[in-house]
């Protein structure tokens, strides 16, 4: 009989134990959810460890880098998916995954998230979205509900929330999904779906930030946050069939858009492909 | 041996910079529209495609250099063109690319400024933000041609430079640099020396990606060869991870100086005229040395005794070759447009009894010889 090895012994593996634990995270947060989610993803797909380029901005989530072993690019706040794309345009044949969050890739990096999707660059992006700036101490994003407290918010938030969803889906990108840290498989089968599509592929992954968040808003510790997501998830699926009225309170989770279209890279490929067979012509 | 045919172009500035980096083995470009550069993106656009290189218009000039950034990881010989207000967007990621060591070209062709300013006016006054530009503490190598062939040379140099130690280098031209055509020959293969960075030897898990050799130049690998190191912007220790140790900090920053600092000589070039019997020198750098030449020609035509001494790198700028230079001199006139960067450097190195004037236009028209002509005999 062959060994099986554990999950734990899976996640070990992509991991740099020796380097670089413990992490910066705060105790219950879910980006280590959304980490463990992206590994075995990639573990399922039989990825190179080689092969992946793993590049964030700046913000608790775009940290993650550092703890995985890959090629790793741990860049400045907002332009995390305008590296990946030189690094892409570079080496075409490596997966990049692009680790964010949803003040780095909304607000500061609002303009290169467009025009990646745009370009329907062949990029994995992961946008860990807690609605605030965790490591800056609670302000509020752009994801930020209206009417929430946030350190910048004290009276409430009395601007309008962004969803991130629409306009991936707007601006041009192949594969648009949404998870939550409560709904591990799933999150693990959209990452993985969106690795294997070639295009710009965007998962939202909610996640809960109790620290500054929740404490704030009173919406309890981890557990009881991501207790919320379970209640207030509708599969995209479900959603379909039950008349709008009943999804006031709820957000739709799963595949929402997926579409062919040709790639970047690909497209630039066939460019060169074609200007060297004019030269030869001559 | 077979002669190859000389190739001779009518070329503008901006074109020979195009030249130039296709020369030195440009494999990347990322950059943004804007005046006077644009024709370096244009010229790229056209001819890396057709050479199997890579090109792209990126959605600003922060997106560009962070493209440029990413692409030399993953093994590049990258770079972007730009002038002022996109250099400006610029300066955070050219000190991300400081901080991680990663080699790139940034051409500004300088206009006035501040601001939007003069986008189709010369000016030299992003002489001192080549230098300062992004915040914190770093050195920096700042290459500035005078002529189309010069373009060419010095775009090839810098690609060298940044090769060699593992650092951004900017390329300063100007907007009539950039746009005026001149005849020039395109060097034939081996004619100029070309430098690639210096690649690992070490298994794949002995590889520190920022590791302290006595040169201090690290040998870089690129993503995807197996070595899987990690990149940040935090000051970080040999391996690339953040650190908070006050002695990894300062060898860290330590490391950034002195990989440039020790090997001054090798980076400085000088190109100097008439300065053998000279008491008074013109000291310029760019589109403003061709007139400073001119200047001195008509001088000594008047029996003045005065020598002209052009900086090829701005920065860092050889204190010690320049003020051996000046040991002779009397009084320098530093000629630029703008309101007096480079003056202060002088000032700053000059020997003690060297007088040194400042000579500024910043009215968005060339310096002209007469100009320098006038100076000269006022100082007199």
């Amino acid at each position: 009989m062959t060994h099986q090895p554990l999950q734990s012994e899976v996640t070990h593996h992509y991991l740099r134990p020796k380097k670089k634990f413990p992490n910066v995270w705060c105790a219950g947060c879910g980006n280590g959810i959304v980490m463990g989610a992206l590994i075995r993803a990639i573990d399922k797909l039989g990825l190179d460890k080689n092969d992946v380029a793993v590049i964030s901005g700046i913000g608790c989530s775009s940290r993650m880098p550092v703890y995985l072993d890959f090629n790793t690019l741990h860049t400045t706040h907002g332009r995390a998916l305008a590296f990946a794309t030189g690094v892409k345009i570079a080496k075409p044949q490596m997966k990049v995954i692009v680790i964010t969050g949803d003040g780095d890739a909304l607000a500061i990096g609002g303009n290169h998230f467009i025009h990646a999707c745009r370009r329907n660059i062949d990029i994995t992006a992961v946008l860990i979205n807690n609605k605030i700036y965790g490591m800056t101490g609670g302000q509020f994003a752009p994801t930020t509900p209206g009417g929430m407290i946030a350190t910048t918010a004290p009276h409430g938030n009395y601007e309008k929330q962004f969803d991130v969803v629409k306009l991936a889906i707007g601006a041009g990108a192949s594969y648009v999904a949404r998870g939550t840290v409560y709904h591990v498989t799933q999150l693990e089968k959209l990452i993985t779906g969106g690795l294997r599509k070639k295009g710009f592929a965007l998962i939202d992954a909610f996640s809960n930030c109790h620290t500054y968040y929740g404490r704030m808003n009173r919406e309890g510790d981890a557990v009881a946050m991501i207790r919320w997501f379970k209640k207030h998830a509708m599969p995209v699926e479900a959603a379909a069939r039950i008349p709008p009225e009943k999804l006031k309170d709820k957000f739709i989770t799963g595949l929402i858009h997926e579409t062919d279209a040709t790639e970047f890279c690909e497209e630039y490929h066939w460019l060169v492909d074609r200007l060297s067979g004019k030269e030869a012509e001559k | 041996m077979t002669m190859q045919k000389a190739i001779v172009k009518m070329l503008q500035g901006n074109e020979a910079c195009v030249y130039g980096a296709l020369y030195a083995g440009v494999e990347f470009f990322a950059g943004y529209p804007i005046t006077p550069s644009t024709e370096i993106a244009e010229g790229m656009a056209r001819e890396l495609p057709r050479r199997g290189g890579k090109f792209i218009q990126m959605e600003d000039e922060i997106g560009s250099i962070a493209a440029v950034i990413g692409a030399a990881n993953a093994g590049c010989k990258a770079m972007t063109a730009t002038s002022g207000p996109g250099f400006s967007l610029m300066q955070e990621n050219i000190g991300y690319a400081y901080m991680t060591e990663t080699p790139c070209v940034i051409i500004n062709v300088q206009r006035g400024g501040p601001s939007t300013g003069l986008p189709t006016k010369i000016a030299q006054s992003d002489t001192m933000q080549a230098r300062w530009g992004t915040h914190g503490d770093y050195t920096a190598i700042a290459v500035a041609p005078s002529s189309a062939r010069e373009c060419f040379s010095e775009t090839v140099r810098a690609f060298n430079l940044s090769e060699r130690f593992r650092t951004p280098v900017i390329v300063l031209t100007d907007e009539v640099l950039g746009h005026m055509r001149e005849i020039m020959t395109i060097p034939q293969a081996g004619e100029l020396r070309v430098v690639d960075r210096v690649r690992p030897d070490v298994p794949h898990e002995w590889y520190r990606h920022f590791e302290i050799t006595p040169s201090f130049v690290s040998p870089m690998a690129s993503f995807g060869e197996g070595y899987r190191y990690n990149v940040s912007g935090l000051t970080h220790d040999q391996d690339g991870f953040p650190t908070a140790i006050p002695e990894e900090i300062k060898t860290k920053l330590d490391k950034l100086r002195l990989k440039i600092e020790r090997y001054i000589d090798e980076i400085t070039s000088f190109r100097t005229e008439m300065m053998d019997d000279a008491h008074v020198a013109v000291i310029s750098y760019g589109s403003v040395a061709r007139a400073a030449y001119q200047a001195v020609r008509m001088a000594r035509e008047r029996r003045i005794k005065v020598g002209a001494i052009q900086p090829f790198t701005i920065w860092p700028l050889g204190e010690i070759r320049l003020r051996e230079l000046l040991i002779p001199i009397k009084k320098v006139i530093v000629a630029e447009l703008n309101m007096g960067q480079l003056v202060h450097e002088i000032r700053r190195v000059a020997p003690r009894h060297t007088e040194v004037f400042s000579l500024n236009r910043y009215d968005g028209e060339v310096m002209t010889p007469h100009q320098i002509l006038d100076k000269i005999r006022e100082v007199l």
